[in-house]
């Protein structure tokens, strides 16, 4: 495909920490490749406002190719862009016009304070986890990996929701702000394997209590998060956590 | 750079027949009574698959962790962009392999440069590894009865491989992230993520603590422990380009070198062959396509140099898939260096495809049409998508075009069979140290070591430090923790305030355009000291005409990019000067006044079956080389060839 190059201009959120008010800034740019990622266009605009003494726009990213979940912003209102299971860092300048103008803001939610600019705080998504998203087993208590048989189709849909890569996307669409989708992948995940069935009561109930702990909001299966998922994480799974947590509450002598 | 050659260094093998080195250094350590494990301070640095695994398993066993990341959680460390998968020694599929058979190609597939034992414990050590990660609920790829799946993985003959489609690495770290987590939540894990290691604090000659930086709110803060276990991966990121996520660096490896850590063979790179091409100036880093795509899609340029006809309309007898012409018997699974080499070999006599003539094709055509394009879709699917989405192109339809591009670091800190730096109670684990792929991974290694080394070979080692040595209270106003704390400000005020006109970024793509050029896929005596010279005088433009904007006392990202920058220069000189020392070509390392008529890579064992462990002296001067000789017992020292 070959390369054209777009003048843009760019609202972006500004805030300098979490105790001070932020503001949009307006930004012009142009000679902007269409081969270029989202995030390379960003490095553009910081390497213009370095060049003029000016603070860079602070931004989280790291891989670069899908994977780490690091990155995300809301584009245009839409969280990681226009394009369906596509990272902000996946997405490329060819999926824009000349002439456009594109609202950059970072992920709105009570639980994701803002750290700095496009920069939010996820770290209770870490804490969702070590309420529960885990097997336990030590290192070196394992048995041969082929003495626990787990048939394909039920290994594949426990990899389909093993793939959230953590990002937040799903909590910043949701008009809620609700962690459901994100909670829902790893009690799915999990409680598809044989190896996570002993603490399936337990792991879904601490993990739902933490969600809450968390200031997440409720889900009310809009299906904003699936729709804005870069993982293709399937709105199933939060049917999945809801039997589980029911089953937890209502079956379970250990819940 | 003058070499001033001093004590050989000790390795810490056991004697022994090699199968039975590991039973024997496990029986011979002094082990940490279950009651005391609790009275000692282990500080963990990165949470990849190395430091996650280490980080977990030491909890597991008692001791008080503290585990430190970059990244604003442990789950996004790099080892989660691996695609491709982990090997080990199973022998599933039931096609010959085994321990030894794992061991030998990872010992010839190093092109023999590595330490036999340690590839031999890491070869038995594979099969556990596999057992933990199924048990913590890692969904592996099966077969419809439910036994795990396999596939040959980048020039292995057997299929040993195991994997999550394509994103193995990703459920690995998760793995370890979620027994990280567990620990975190028991109390036993101390969790610092957005936390950048500047210096390493040595008391009466061993590791006791670590200088860090809160990168949210610019603090310097000082950790204390016992031991100090370092995971904080790879220097691919010097060159710039690379296929690394944008965090990675050296810094953290590079300030232990500063206070005594020898560096071991940083001239063993691997140049990874197919990534995405380059496709302009703004471009800030590389994908990986995973290798396992060399299963099924064919490599090819044109016969006719030049030949700009769209890819479909080039006939077969105008194509010349040159791997399998080169290579019969391994074709287009021939491993990393040979197939990396070969497209530059290409490219550089004007057959490269492209805007750029950077490029070659990998083309799925023949298998779509044998196994039908939905077959293709289910082993392929995740990332021909991801190549359409950079590319713009639709790989069903038009092959690849993939160039080699900077991937993984062999080389790395020094250490012993115990992973013990030459600093006593510094340990440095996976991609950091250097000691088990040679001068060349093979594919679906990578991750083995780490794991390897986290969950099944630090939890024994770093006991038997423990047990043997006292450890007297440090507190943090020691002298020493003053002296790395003072330092680390100091140098990052400095950085601050050169008040220049050139951002890190500018002298960072710089610097990787030098290495790229001279110390890439083909190095030569000229163009290894030329390029010590410009590292020199760009080093010496950094340092006065470095622009960083922002404060210092919060996040700024900036600051953050000049301190890594500044370590890059100092780096690469060492880089280049192992490169130009080791007058041989082995593995990724290839020096084009030694090859075979043919273009193959000409090994010197008699002058060069050595590690080559690098001390610093002081920025600019020589550091001094210390040999550490590799003697080949088990594995007869022989020619690779893949013909």
């Amino acid at each position: 495909m070959s390369a054209e190059t777009l003048t843009l201009k760019l609202k972006v959120w500004r805030q300098p920490n979490a105790d001070t008010r932020g503001h949009f800034e307006t930004y012009q740019l142009s000679g902007i490749s269409t081969q270029m990622s989202f995030l390379e266009m960003l490095d553009v605009l910081n390497e213009q406002l370095v060049e003029k003494g000016e603070e860079p726009v602070a931004f989280d990213h790291d891989c670069r190719e899908g994977i780490c979940g690091m990155c995300g912003v809301m584009i245009n209102g839409q969280a990681h862009g226009p394009d369906r299971e596509t990272t902000t860092c996946q997405l490329h300048m060819r999926r824009f016009r000349d002439g456009d103008t594109i609202v950059i803001e970072p992920w709105r939610a009570t639980a994701f304070p803002v750290v700095r600019d496009l920069v939010v705080d996820r770290s209770a998504f870490d804490r969702i986890i070590q309420a529960g998203g885990f097997v336990s087993v030590n290192t070196g208590n394992a048995p041969d990996a082929n003495a626990v048989l787990i048939p394909r189709v039920q290994q594949e849909k426990s990899m389909d929701a093993a793939a959230c890569i953590g990002c937040g996307a799903c909590v910043a669409a949701c008009k809620n702000a609700s962690a459901m989708l994100f909670t829902a992948a790893k009690v799915s995940h999990l409680t598809l394997l044989p190896q996570g069935k002993s603490e399936r009561s337990q792991r879904v109930l601490k993990m739902v209590a933490q969600m809450d702990e968390e200031q997440f909001g409720s889900c009310t299966n809009t299906g904003e998060c699936e729709a804005a998922c870069p993982a293709g994480i399937k709105l199933d799974n939060i049917a999945r956590l809801n039997r589980e947590y029911l089953r937890a509450m209502l079956c379970s002598s250990d819940g | 750079m003058a070499i001033a050659e001093s004590q050989i260094l000790d390795s810490k093998v056991p004697s022994g027949p090699v199968q039975e080195k590991w039973d024997r250094c496990r029986f011979e350590m002094k082990l940490v009574n279950p009651a005391n494990k609790r009275k000692y301070t282990i500080l963990v640095v990165g949470t990849g698959l190395a430091g996650g695994a280490a980080a977990a398993s030491l909890a597991e066993l008692g001791y008080k962790v503290k585990s430190f990341c970059i990244q604003d959680s442990p789950r996004r460390a790099h080892s989660i962009a691996a695609q491709g998968g982990i090997n080990a020694a199973k022998n599933y599929p039931n096609d010959g392999d085994s321990i030894w058979r794992l061991f030998y190609d990872t010992v010839k597939g190093g092109d023999y440069r590595s330490r036999e034992a340690n590839v031999y414990r890491l070869a038995q050590i594979s099969n556990n590894i596999i057992d933990q990660c199924a048990a913590q609920g890692v969904p592996f790829a099966r077969e419809y009865g439910g036994t795990l799946a396999n596939r040959s993985f980048g020039g292995a003959q057997v299929s040993r491989t195991f994997y999550c489609r394509g994103q193995t690495g990703q459920q690995l770290l998760l793995g370890a992230y979620q027994a990280l987590m567990r620990q975190v939540s028991t109390g036993k894990i101390d969790l610092h993520p957005r936390r950048e290691m500047m210096d390493l604090i040595v008391v009466d000659g061993k590791a006791r603590g670590i200088v860090t930086r809160n990168l949210v709110t610019g603090k310097f803060e000082i950790h204390l422990g016992d031991a100090v276990v370092l995971a904080t991966g790879g220097y691919g990121n010097a060159y710039y380009l690379s296929t690394n996520g944008n965090g990675c660096n050296v810094t953290a490896a590079w300030r232990c070198h500063r206070r005594g850590a020898y560096f071991a063979n940083p001239c063993f790179t691997q140049i990874h062959p197919t990534c995405i091409p380059r496709s302009g100036d703004y471009q800030s880093k590389l994908t990986l396509m995973s290798e396992s795509l060399r299963n099924d899609g064919r490599v090819w340029v044109p016969k006719q140099s030049g030949d700009r006809r769209a890819p479909h309309e080039i006939p077969e007898a105008d194509r010349d898939y040159y791997l399998e012409r080169r290579y019969p018997s391994f074709g287009n699974l021939v491993p990393r260096d040979v197939a990396s080499r070969a497209a530059k070999e290409r490219c550089d006599a004007g057959y490269g495809v492209n805007e750029t003539g950077q490029a070659v094709y990998l083309d799925f055509q023949v298998a779509i049409e044998r196994d039908g394009e939905a077959a293709i879709r289910a082993k392929y699917g995740n990332l021909f998508h991801m190549y359409h989405k950079i590319t713009g192109d639709d790989p069903y339809k038009r092959p690849m075009r993939i160039y080699p591009a900077i991937h993984y670091t062999m080389g790395g800190l020094w250490v012993d069979y115990h992973l013990q730096s030459t600093i006593p109670g510094l340990f440095v684990l996976g991609e950091a140290n250097f000691s088990d792929h040679g001068a060349n991974r093979l594919g679906a290694s990578a991750l083995m070591q780490g794991l390897a080394d986290g969950y099944f070979v630090i939890p024994y080692t770093i006991g038997d430090h423990l047990a043997r040595h006292q450890f007297e209270k440090v507190s943090d106003d020691h002298a020493a923790c003053h002296e790395a704390l003072e330092s680390s400000q100091s140098r990052l005020t400095t950085l601050a305030s050169i008040g220049g006109r050139r951002s890190p970024n500018q002298f960072h793509r710089q610097l990787g355009q030098i290495l790229w050029d001279h110390v890439g896929m083909g190095r030569n005596r000229a163009g290894l000291e030329s390029a010590i010279e410009q590292i020199r005088s760009l080093r010496a433009e950094f340092w006065e005409d470095l622009k960083v904007v922002g404060k210092n006392e919060e996040l700024n990202q900036v600051l953050e990019k000049a301190g890594r920058v500044a370590d890059y220069m100092e780096f690469a000189e060492l880089l280049a000067g192992d490169a130009l020392n080791r007058e041989e070509s082995c593995g990724g390392h290839f020096r084009e006044e030694h090859q075979t008529p043919e273009g193959e890579a000409l090994r010197d064992d008699d002058n060069f079956s050595y590690v080559a462990a690098w001390e610093f002296n002081a920025v600019g001067e020589p550091a001094t080389l210390h040999k550490e000789p590799l003697s080949f017992e088990s594995v007869p020292l022989a020619t690779r060839s893949y013909k």
